[in-house]
């Protein structure tokens, strides 16, 4: 299963930030909703987490013992 | 027109002026477009204008003499960028880049004087706007004294990936809030401890490469 960004979509402003950051074209607004799009060119770079002032985006990570 | 003025009176800087002042304003302001990667504001550089973001968002950070490069801040629409060198006639103390395409408004040195000396409510909104960031960035250099910080990351991440909360998942603020620290410092501490090959990033999945490594890291002195 391919990993995705989490999206709170009550803590969503729809400000439209993390999409204009991400330099893979991976979110998108579909209406007024930031979703998932191109998943398999997210990077897990986190930048749409950094720039989401509202918390509403987040990349929470898996830590593993190699 | 109408739109820079409805976007300035929003803006820290020049919250509670009259329409006349704003419109006067207004017309002082330029427009500057910029890239997504280009860097706006060089560290060290002269640049004497103040902008504040209309669209977009930037980053301000630091580069280190081996390069090591430390995010201070976002800027995000509303936010000023450049303030303390356009008041204090100094260097740029940081350097800016645009995040995505960003769109500033500037104001020059000389024109923002002329503001200050006019509408003594800008001043009143500087003072603020500065104290804020003053209180800040004391808060962030606390932060960065770096080593007992990459300690406590350290072992939430050891706590993570093989003690009692091992299978759980956290995000960067999680660990930023647990190390009693901000984001940007724990991206930049997973960066050390990856090169440290500490760790391993792996898209969503953080690896721990050398336990011992880790331990190491905790144990030591701060």
């Amino acid at each position: 299963m391919i990993e995705l960004p989490v999206i709170d979509p009550e803590k969503c402003n729809g400000c439209g930030l993390c999409v204009e950051v991400c330099q893979h074209d991976v979110l998108v607004f579909i209406g007024d909703i930031v979703t998932v799009n191109k998943v398999e060119e997210c990077d897990w770079c986190t930048t749409c987490e950094l720039i989401c002032a509202e918390g509403a985006l987040t990349c929470p990570f898996e830590v593993v013992l190699g | 027109m109408a739109v820079k003025v409805d976007f300035l009176k929003q803006t820290a800087y020049f919250s509670g002026l009259s329409p006349a002042a704003l419109d006067s304003i207004a017309k002082l302001v330029f427009e500057k477009k910029v890239d997504r990667s280009e860097i706006f504001v060089l560290e060290g550089g002269t640049e004497d204008v103040l902008y504040i973001v209309a669209s977009g968002a930037a980053k301000m950070f630091k580069t280190s003499a081996e390069g090591k490069e430390q995010i201070l801040s976002i800027a995000r629409p509303g936010d000023s960028v450049n303030d303390v060198a356009v008041f204090d006639g100094g260097p740029n103390l940081v350097a800016a880049q645009a995040m995505s395409p960003v769109v500033l408004y500037g104001l020059s040195k000389s024109h923002l004087e002329k503001i200050l000396v006019e509408y003594p409510q800008v001043a009143n909104n500087v003072i603020k706007v500065l104290a804020n960031r003053v209180r800040y960035l004391v808060s962030l250099v606390e932060d960065l004294s770096f080593k007992h910080v990459i300690g406590r990351i350290a072992k939430i991440l050891l706590q993570y990936g093989s003690g009692a909360e091992s299978g759980q998942r956290l995000t960067q603020q999680d660990m930023a809030a647990m190390a009693g620290t901000v984001r940007e410092v724990v991206g930049r501490s997973l960066k050390v401890l990856e090169e440290e090959k500490a760790i391993k990033l792996d898209h969503h999945r953080i690896i721990i490469t050398d336990e011992e490594a880790l331990k190491r890291i905790i144990e030591e002195p701060s």
